[in-house]
């Protein structure tokens, strides 16, 4: 399923496979929740993107370091403790210097301890692989996540209020310009749609990434008469 | 041969050191970066302050919001249980209004008193002896008071501004700067246009009696100037807010200030 099993892989792999061959939300259809709840501005979008690609890359860097030390009875509370200091951390800098987005984010940050894709990239690949590729299959997983957030915050702010990053891109109606903003897509909802739509197209182009189904349906059976 | 990381003693020892290291590290990053935030907190609050009373119209920089801030509000410390305006806390000599939270006084054995249950109908537990409340000054004449209010909600603690003319009835307005209701329900809290039914209620009857309340109407009370309608869907927050407001204003808040404002005038 995904690079961790071979003994050496290669880096530029590493690093850019998760972006679209092996995407955590769009494949793996980890951290949707994240996804949904912060991409209706792209600042959000971008801060998220940010924290959270930190906090897989070193996450998997910390945990690497120790995976020969780290015994198997205790390895995931240990993974987790390791993340959720990072996450506190994280959290501690952006309400210092970036006070305003962190109550923007509020509680999105601290959950990015239980984010799975975090969990699942330290026990798939940091607990097998050393330091370096571990290091940066983290930030490939971030990035991977960060591109679906980002496109999904573009989509969403440009047409949902009809700006970016808080500029006036397309001036909306009720400032006497011509677009009338689709508030459907301020919503969380849309976001469901918008990464439903995006998966159709990564799995149109990349046929290879469609599952094939666990189960078929038998055809409809007639009716009893009682 | 069992594996030698799996022997109760090594898996004790890595457990305490990954703990150890972790705890200094996020201990670290709170107390280093506890000054940057306490900042951000104060330039926030006096965002709020500026904003309740209109005065907060566009995206300001920090520094002028402080510039704002002192050239418009004065803030005083008051004795509660008195009403008295006093120049610092017992054993508070470097005392900073700008940087003084009632709430975080509220934890403080001394400087703070337990409520009764019967007492304690914002759910607040703990209520500071002192508070600072802030006058906003049009030249010499004071055209507003800015009292802070907290109170419990559904989850969480509602931490905000009820500012109110210069005449002690008229309100101006009602935000919160801090709470963790839910999203689109308590969280409505924050809508703009809930926020716009609070100016120009009114906070007593005619008998000097509290009579402002947030909740559905009864009978004729339709449109009545001692009601806010309460939020769809937050039941449990409006009464929070209603609980918070009638604490604040009561004799075990805002009362005896209040009082002696009238009698004295400012």
């Amino acid at each position: 399923m995904n690079t961790s099993t071979s003994a050496k892989p290669r880096a530029l792999a590493v690093l850019f496979a998760p972006v679209f061959e092996n995407n955590p939300i769009a494949l793996q259809i980890l951290g949707i929740c994240s996804a949904l709840a912060v991409t209706a501005n792209l600042k959000t979008a971008l801060v998220m993107s940010v924290a959270l690609t930190l906090v897989t890359a070193f996450s998997n860097l910390f945990i690497s370091l120790l995976r020969h030390q780290i015994p198997a009875s205790i390895r995931m509370i240990v993974q987790v403790v390791i993340i959720a200091s990072l996450v506190i951390v994280v959290d501690q800098v952006l309400r210092a210097v970036a006070f305003d987005l962190a109550k923007q984010l509020s509680v999105f940050v601290g959950l990015i301890i239980t984010n799975c894709i975090v969990m699942g990239r330290a026990e798939a690949f940091a607990m097998q692989n050393p330091p370096l590729p571990s290091f940066l299959d983290g930030i490939g997983n971030g990035l991977g996540y960060s591109v679906l957030l980002i496109a999904l915050g573009i989509t969403r702010e440009l047409f949902g209020s009809g700006t970016l990053i808080g500029y006036r891109v397309l001036p909306t109606v009720a400032d006497g310009g011509w677009y009338l903003p689709n508030g459907l897509l301020l919503l969380p909802p849309s976001a469901f749609f918008l990464i439903g739509l995006f998966i159709w197209a990564l799995r149109s182009w990349k046929p290879a990434q469609v599952e094939s189904p666990a189960f078929r349906m038998a055809p409809q059976v007639r009716e009893q008469e009682p | 041969m069992p594996d030698p990381r799996e022997t109760p003693l090594a898996v004790l020892r890595i457990a305490l050191l990954v703990s150890l290291v972790c705890s200094m590290v996020v201990a670290g990053s709170a107390v280093g970066l506890k000054s940057m935030q306490l900042e951000n907190r104060r330039v926030d609050r006096e965002r709020h302050l500026l904003a309740i009373v209109g005065l907060h119209d566009r995206a300001l920089s920090a520094t002028e919001v402080a510039e704002r801030f002192r050239a418009s509000i004065t803030p005083h410390l008051v004795d509660l249980d008195t009403g008295a305006y006093v120049a610092s806390p017992p054993g508070h000599d470097r005392f900073d209004p700008l940087t003084w939270e009632g709430s975080r006084a509220a934890t403080d054995p001394v400087l703070s008193r337990a409520l009764s249950r019967s007492e304690d109908i914002a759910g607040i537990q703990r209520r500071e002896r002192y508070a600072v409340v802030y006058k906003l000054m049009k030249g010499e004449r004071v055209d507003a008071l800015i009292l802070p209010v907290r109170g419990y909600g559904l989850w969480s603690t509602l931490y905000g501004f009820l500012a109110v003319d210069a005449d002690l009835d008229t309100v101006l307005g009602l935000r919160f700067y801090q709470h963790a209701e839910t999203p689109g329900l308590g969280g409505e809290v924050d809508n703009p246009r809930w926020k716009a039914l609070w100016p120009g209620k009114r906070l007593f009857d005619t008998d000097g009696e509290l009579r402002l309340r947030v909740g559905k109407a009864w009978g004729d009370d339709q449109d009545s100037k001692w009601r806010v309608d309460a939020l769809a869907g937050a039941t449990l927050t409006s009464n929070g807010v209603n609980n918070m407001i009638r604490f604040w204003l009561g004799p075990q808040g805002y009362g005896p200030l209040l009082k002696r404002l009238r009698q004295e005038g400012f």
